[in-house]
């Protein structure tokens, strides 16, 4: 009988093929960047799902000597003859370039396209390279209240339950050799001599003093126990709150809702990536502002003035009753149209200097489309004016205008563009 | 009276009823098929571990390459949008001989699998001459973990760029890479053993940080090779020539050389051998599954998801049937061997004609002569009858690339039959879908330039691909590339 093995593979790590996926992704980079940025106009970007790439195919082309298939004489053996008398002529499909359905793989090697998908992680990994949070270091630093045990080396006393074995048995090990403790074999072969008839004046006394030893040298002694140490050490403070800030009266168009929607979900996505806890808080505003669910965030319908200083108001309050800055990295994106009320300057300016000290970034997006301005230049608004005067003296606040849903990958790109290291 | 019972009522299986399979395949597949493998060694993998092995042709080891990654991507696409199912089952030509069964799979097609790979291919693999040949089963594995390794050292030490770069032009010449006709060498212990010393040598050299302040040694110097061996005549062993012959690789690109052309050594059985391969492990399979069935281990539930699976692999769409594409080597291997069978068994007047020294004699020995002695040009010269060509209702298809019709050149009728199997045989030599080139001539004393020549047969061009490997030709080459046809036209040069 010839002899088999049957092996469960199934359990073995799966994967195999990812170090030749990344080094085949390297390989078509720009490509796929390109793809990946010109699809984020389009897609939905919670959109769990692949994005679709397509590859021209002679970047990544295999090549081989091969013949153009649409020359020369070729024979086929087909089956299923149901109709042909040997001498028929059969017209060939008429198409252009002579490419007669026989395979045309030979010829133009660069016309076709290699298509395949990638996944949503790979997708945001390429939205978001190069990208960066400033100033994250330094604050979080100082926002370090969380403490973790870190294994440090070992000690000599402890909690029985932190004893380390290994160590400790290591350390008995070597003790025993240094000492020369006599082991169960050497002992037993001398008493086999004995019994074989061997000298009892001589190997009785032997025996005798090596069992002494091994009596007198303990297995194990207590200067070998070693114990796991552990030292507390800061955590840097990962978690994060974003405050999404829109205002909603009636001059914001759904078409301005979209583009704040996408700013606020690349930046959810983005901090996604550098802190393990993130929460969200949804304010509208009209002349009054109001927490509410994302729902009602972006589609609920409300009309009313605008008074901008309202919601700066509101997340201020939220921030003193919920977010303790120690504990928290605090994100700002306001979206609005601009429009505000001209006697709400003063409010504004009061509620941002108290909320700036606050908070790691804040984002003012004007999303007004171009479309809407009917002069023809980007008049400047109430709220622009405002936000730049506090941008000049604050590095913190970003004021930036996203005209359409398109721009919105490249102006969030260019908001967190790693710097350039200073020297 | 000892009842017997079937081996599985249900679709389920577990490890102890595959060990009964394997025990109720193995007693028909010895001795009533006479079959001869190597141990076996079956292997459970999940569907995405299937996926992995597709993108390495199913070799358990692989070093990295891109080009994997990329068959990789377009299986997995292909294969989570439905527009592919998963194989079956892979095997691999090493001893043991390692065959993947996926743990979908039901029960019944756990049987036919294991017949089909297990006892079938296992059986080709080292029965067949071709395999025989060029193969070492035994050491495939080894050498693959050799070659992961050394690439992997070679990307850390010579960086990942430049060992693709040469990787590339290895894959591209992958098909150049293979000795056909030349006899192979018979595997010389000494020789062995100098390669290996030559091998760890390098391992030496690469722990020993002594070595490393020894002096390169100087590049091999083209006029130093005696010019009578350096090309003696025409070499259709691209990389076999570049590898021995380049003045300006390192030994380690020299090395990569070498693992791409014993690759491709390693894989040329297997392409010159689809049809009698499938052929047999089908064969194989379909005598076993109905063996069992006779004798009541089989349900009649199971039979009828086996005959289900078994027309749907072996299914042949006619010339105009949308999924046509190409003859399916499974089922005309099948019915080759199925025809063989009855020509032994149950000749009639024509199978005398053709086939006077098969008719009559012993089935199995025919079979498993068939099986050993022929590749698939020769398996179909020999042995494809008439009646197969009947009910395959083959024809000859002649096109003329300048003509504006095809011409009908031969049908399933006894006028065409010698035509259609002698085309049909021709068509499985690799000449016919590949184009040939060589080297013939480099330029010793001059500019070093290299040239290739290929053959222009009935009429082909050569396609515009030539342009990249004349590029990667050169690259490995370090000096001028020419591309002349026989008749000493200019193609390119570079």
């Amino acid at each position: 009988m010839a002899e088999y093995h049957i092996i469960d593979r199934r359990e073995n790590p799966k994967g195999k093929n990812l170090p030749n996926r990344q080094k085949f992704l390297k390989k078509v980079k720009k490509t796929l960047k390109s793809q990946v940025r010109g699809a984020m106009g389009k897609k939905n970007i919670t959109d769990s799902s692949g994005t679709d790439i397509s590859i021209p195919s002679d970047s990544i082309d295999e090549p081989t000597f091969d013949y153009d298939r649409t020359t020369g004489e070729w024979d086929k053996i087909l089956p299923g003859n149901d109709q042909f008398l040997s001498g028929d002529r059969i017209k060939k499909p008429t198409k252009q370039g002579g490419g007669t359905g026989s395979g045309s793989g030979g010829s133009g090697g660069g016309e076709d396209n290699f298509n395949f998908t990638i996944t949503r992680e790979e997708y945001l990994d390429i939205v978001f390279e190069d990208l960066e949070l400033p100033d994250l270091i330094k604050t979080s630093e100082k926002a370090a209240v969380l403490w973790e045990n870190v294994r440090a080396g070992f000690k000599t006393d402890g909690n029985p339950s932190q004893l380390a074995l290994i160590r400790s048995l290591k350390n008995s090990l070597g003790r025993r050799l240094a000492l020369k403790k006599p082991t169960e074999l050497e002992i037993a072969k001398l008493e086999e001599e004995l019994n074989q008839g061997g000298d009892s004046d001589i190997l009785q006394p032997l025996i005798d003093a090596l069992i002494r030893k091994k009596q007198a040298v303990p297995w194990i002694d207590p200067i070998d126990l070693r114990y796991r140490r552990w030292d507390k050490q800061p955590v840097p403070n990962s978690q994060a709150v974003i405050f999404c800030l829109m205002d909603v009266s009636a001059s914001m168009g759904s078409n301005e809702k979209e583009i704040a929607k996408r700013f606020y979900l690349l930046l959810y996505l983005f901090l996604q990536r550098q802190y393990e806890k993130i929460e969200i808080v949804f304010i509208r505003h009209t002349d009054t502002a109001a927490e509410v669910d994302e729902h009602e965030f972006f589609y609920g319908k409300d009309s009313g003035g605008t008074i901008v200083s309202s919601g700066i108001k509101l997340v201020n309050e939220i921030i003193e009753n919920r977010y303790p800055i120690d504990a928290w990295n605090i994100y700002v994106s306001q979206a609005s149209d601009g429009d505000n009320s001209p006697s709400d300057a003063a409010a504004c300016k009061q509620e941002l200097d108290k909320l700036l000290p606050l908070v790691q970034y804040y984002v003012y997006t004007e999303v007004k489309a171009i479309s809407s301005n009917m002069y023809g230049y980007l008049s400047v608004t109430s709220v622009w004016k405002l936000m730049e005067e506090f941008a000049k003296t604050n590095t913190k606040l970003i004021v930036v205008n996203v005209p359409s849903v398109s721009s919105v990958v490249d102006i969030f790109r260019r908001v967190f563009a790693k710097k350039p290291v200073k020297k | 009276m000892n009842q017997i019972t079937p081996l599985f009522t249900s679709s389920d299986w577990d490890f102890e009823l595959l060990h009964r399979i394997m025990h109720e395949c193995g007693i028909i597949a010895r001795d009533e098929l006479r079959l001869d493998t190597y141990p076996n060694q079956i292997e459970i993998i999940t569907s995405e571990q299937m996926l992995d092995a597709y993108a390495s042709t199913g070799l358990p080891v692989m070093y990295k390459h891109w080009s994997f990654g990329k068959r990789f991507s377009r299986e997995r696409d292909n294969y989570t949008r439905g527009r592919s199912g998963l194989a079956y089952e892979i095997v691999i030509n090493s001893q043991p001989c390692i065959s993947y069964l996926m743990e979908e799979n039901t029960a019944c097609m756990q049987t036919l699998v294991i017949a089909h790979a297990a006892w079938g291919h296992n059986h080709f693999f080292k029965n067949n001459y071709m395999f025989k040949q060029w193969t070492d089963a035994s050491s495939i594995i080894d050498y693959l973990v050799f070659a992961r390794n050394y690439i992997s050292n070679c990307e850390e030490k010579y960086g990942e760029e430049a060992v693709e770069q040469t990787i590339n032009a290895a894959h591209a010449l992958m098909m150049n890479g293979i000795d056909k006709y030349k006899r192979p060498q018979k595997l010389s212990l000494v020789k062995e053993k100098i390669r290996q010393r030559e091998r760890e040598e390098y391992i030496e050299k690469n722990i020993n940080d002594l070595w490393r302040t020894v002096p390169k040694t100087t590049v091999t110097k083209l006029e130093d090779f005696d010019s009578s061996s350096l090309l003696k005549q025409p070499e259709e062993n691209i990389l076999y020539f570049l590898e021995k012959n380049s003045p300006h690789l390192e030994t380690w690109q020299r090395e990569i050389l070498r693992i791409v052309r014993k690759l491709a050594q390693y894989y040329y059985p297997q392409m010159a051998t689809k049809v009698a391969n499938e052929g047999t492990a089908s064969f194989t399979h379909h005598y076993i599954m109905n063996r069992l069935y006779d004798k009541g281990l089989l349900t009649d539930g199971a039979m009828l998801e086996f005959i289900k699976s078994h027309t749907s692999v072996l299914m042949q769409p006619s010339y105009d049937s949308p999924y046509f594409s190409g003859l399916n080597p499974y089922y005309l291997g099948f019915e080759m061997l199925s025809d063989l069978k009855r020509m032994c068994i149950n000749p009639d007047d024509e199978d005398r004609r053709f086939f006077p020294d098969l008719v009559g004699g012993n089935w199995v020995d025919t079979f498993l002569d068939a099986v050993a002695n022929y590749r698939d040009e020769s398996f179909i010269r020999q042995f494809l009858g008439p009646k197969v060509v009947r009910k395959m209702k083959l024809f000859k298809l002649h096109d003329d690339k300048k003509e504006e019709t095809y011409l009908v050149k031969a049908i399933q009728d006894p006028q065409g039959f010698r035509e259609i199997r002698s085309t049909l045989a021709d068509s499985y030599e690799m000449d016919d879908w590949l184009q040939r080139v060589e080297v013939t001539d480099v330029d010793k004393k001059g500019d070093r330039t290299i040239t290739l020549t290929y053959a222009k047969e009935r009429g082909r061009t050569m396609s515009e691909s030539w342009k990249p490997m004349l590029k990667y030709i050169k690259y490995l080459w370090g000096h001028k590339v020419k591309l002349v046809s026989r008749r000493g036209h200019t193609i390119g040069e570079m």
